[in-house]
């Protein structure tokens, strides 16, 4: 029956995407290849001399794109090299990305859980409490503008610190739950703006409409206000499960955390292992386009359920 | 909204509570380790309070909104936050029930007065602009009367979380030291960073504009990546740019110039088709209705990418610094700062840092007021 309710047009618009696109993804590729040679060039070329030895173009081709720390790996070493520790390893090995992946998303998505109810709970007080909307909402605004992220590394210090000191939980624990925090922080403050947003855009006519039917504010707010925010809501969980991947990532730069894809990221820059950093980069990529397009696909779900696609 | 809290008073509370909180605070010892430290026994400061406090409730039960009401609930809960703070070294770790009373005295009265000022109509002008200010600062005011209140009270280590009065202390004494971190990171790397990255976004989007294959496949893309994390690529940059500013303005570049593209690309689609077909009739050349029309119909857009851009460039010169940096530097002072211990550094350091993010925010938002004067969201 859904599949009857999708409009027309949509299968025409479909294939005059998907070719450009692909003709994009190559010329980056391209541009990719041709840059890893350039900028790989002078250190091939320093090999090269050492070993007293004029290459040909062939020759230095191959070096460029195969060399163990270059300054820009060619697409396929970095390919390889997240093949390799995706697949080749146990899956809770220290070198598995998989395992490295884990740790990240599940702080990711416990602090986006967390972060989008309290953001959620945020907008309800904002919206019905005019006191609170006057007051706590500029914070809420210019909350935005401060680097949170900057805030980061002392908050997971802080809170690794207050709850494996003080309340005596586990190391593991302590990190991941700073993690959280982190992600928490960061995916609320979309949710609240986007929800508040949300939550103001029925119409005052409908509004009017739910008093006419003496409606209380819990009827109106679970009938019109809620189902009305929906769409804001899924547009900031977007924004908010990419953030709160961010915040996870940057959350395990300063702890010494030994697990994670940040962590990958500042072992590979330590130890000059570019290919590792470009394959970690290239993990939570995917891992931030994978959970963006479930957020998307759970929201065209939840419109189309509503009868509210367009 | 306002007609239902017309129909619910919820000021009316309020008051009543505070004298309640008056009589404890009176009443009650302010030292939990000294039974006879009473407020009344605090000196005349001690009168002064308990006379202003209890005029005030009484002020706030009588009538209800009144000029003279929220005159004295300011003074009131001004005199009783000042007191809390001035007797609260003393209290360190024994604080009193008596003071409990007086904090939560001064507090309920403050949100009377809030929530006076939240019920009075909006207006243009500069009272208007002013009453927009206050509310919100009042609020930020007592959310730091609390946090000195609770961390001195409750003696929390400062490792963990320091009083913002350490904080202040700490910003005062190492401002040359703030300043350099500022140039360092700010006025060097992000500002380079964010006019290259913004303005090659804007280039780059005028360019897709006119090639809808490009439009069509560079698109998905750009929005793909703004979901990445950008931050990510600064152990690279680091790599190919060196230690100093300009690899941290290398992330600020790419961490800005998708959102800038995507906008633009979008605020170039905004203007109506009757528009367009209307700079037709009039004969406007591609560049005409490019700037006459266009360009203006986009602008709400570049401004929202310029605002976004504004605390994604900071956010991202911080935490490129995380990754190896001179000795200077807000993110390297963040980072070193944490690993010795010297929290108080550290929120002095974000002190200025979200200072600094909220006046490029506020310059850009004001630039924005200025030039889109017409749009629809700001005529009020």
């Amino acid at each position: 029956m859904t599949t009857l309710a999708v409009p027309a047009p949509r299968p025409l618009k479909k294939p005059g995407q998907v070719f450009p696109v692909m003709v994009v993804v190559v010329a980056i590729l391209a541009i990719w290849y041709v840059g890893a040679f350039f900028l790989n060039a002078q250190l091939a070329r320093d090999a090269f001399a050492r070993q007293k030895v004029e290459p040909t173009l062939g020759q230095m081709i191959g070096a460029t794109y195969s060399m163990e720390r270059p300054l820009l790996p060619a697409p396929h070493q970095v390919a390889t090299e997240l093949w390799k520790s995706t697949t080749g390893y146990a899956i809770n090995s220290k070198r598995s990305l998989v395992y490295h992946g884990w740790v990240t998303l599940s702080a990711t998505l416990a602090g986006f859980v967390i972060g989008t109810l309290l953001g959620l709970l945020l907008a309800v007080g904002i919206v019905h409490v005019s006191s609170l909307d006057k007051s706590l909402m500029p914070w809420v605004v210019a909350s935005q503008t401060i680097p949170i992220v900057a805030i980061a590394p002392m908050i997971v210090v802080v809170g690794y610190n207050l709850m494996n000191g003080q309340l005596g939980l586990s190391t593991d624990t302590s990190r991941f739950l700073a993690k959280a925090m982190i992600s928490t922080y960061l995916s609320f403050f979309p949710i609240t703006v986007g929800m508040v947003k949300g939550l103001r855009s029925p119409d005052p006519m409908h509004l009017d409409l739910m008093r006419t039917y003496s409606a209380t504010g819990w009827q109106a707010f679970w009938k019109l206000r809620f189902p009305a925010s929906l769409p804001y809501l899924f547009t900031s969980m977007q924004i908010a499960i990419a953030i709160s991947l961010v915040g996870a990532i940057v959350g395990e730069l300063p702890t010494g955390a030994a697990a994670g894809l940040g962590a990958r990221l500042l072992a590979g820059s330590y130890y000059g292992q570019t290919v590792q950093i470009w394959a970690a980069l290239l993990a939570a990529s995917i891992l931030a386009a994978v959970l963006v397009a479930i957020v998307g696909y759970a929201n065209r779900l939840v419109v189309r359920r509503m009868g509210m696609a367009r | 909204m306002r007609a239902m809290g017309a129909t619910h008073p919820r000021g009316h509370l309020q008051p009543w509570i505070a004298f309640l909180g008056l009589f404890a605070a009176v009443a009650l010892p302010l030292d939990a380790a000294d039974a006879w430290r009473l407020l009344p026994r605090e000196g005349a400061f001690g009168w002064v309070v308990i006379l202003l406090l209890a005029a005030a409730a009484y002020a706030a039960v009588k009538a209800e909104r009144s000029p003279v009401t929220a005159v004295l609930l300011a003074l009131a809960s001004c005199a009783g936050a000042w007191m809390v703070l001035d007797i609260l070294p003393g209290l360190a770790g024994h604080a009193g029930p008596g003071f409990w009373a007086l904090l939560a005295t001064a507090w309920l009265l403050a949100w009377a007065l809030v929530s006076q000022l939240a019920a009075i109509k909006p207006r243009a002008g500069p009272a208007g602009f002013l009453l927009k200010l206050v509310v919100p600062l009042l609020f930020g005011a007592w959310l730091l009367v609390f946090w000195q209140v609770i961390v001195v009270a409750f003696q929390v280590p400062s490792v963990l979380i320091p009083p913002p009065s350490a904080i202040w202390a700490k910003l005062v004494s190492s401002i040359p030291i703030l300043a350099a971190d500022f140039r360092q990171t700010f006025l060097k790397a992000v500002i380079a960073g964010y006019v290259l990255g913004c303005g090659s976004g804007f280039l780059v989007a005028i360019l897709v504009d006119r090639v809808p294959f490009l439009q069509r496949g560079l698109l998905p893309v750009g929005n793909l990546v703004s979901a990445l994390p950008i931050i990510g690529i600064a152990p690279i940059m680091v790599m190919w740019f060196g230690f100093d500013w300009p690899s941290k303005a290398a992330v600020v570049v790419v961490a800005t110039f998708f959102p800038m593209l995507v906008n633009t690309v979008t605020g170039l689609a905004a203007s109506q088709p009757m528009q367009r077909d209307l700079m037709r009739t009039y004969a406007a050349n591609y560049w005409q209705s490019l700037f006459k029309l266009r360009l203006p119909e986009a602008l709400p857009f570049i401004f929202n990418a310029l605002k976004i851009n504004s605390t994604l460039a900071l956010i991202a010169a911080i935490v490129a610094e995380f990754f190896g940096t001179p000795i200077v530097g807000m993110g390297f002072r963040i980072s070193t700062e944490v690993g010795r211990m010297n929290i108080d550094m550290v929120w002095a350091e974000i002190a200025v840092a979200a200072l600094a993010g909220s006046v490029f925010y506020g310059v850009i938002a004001l630039i924005e007021r200025a030039s889109t004067f017409w749009h629809p969201s700001f005529r009020t």
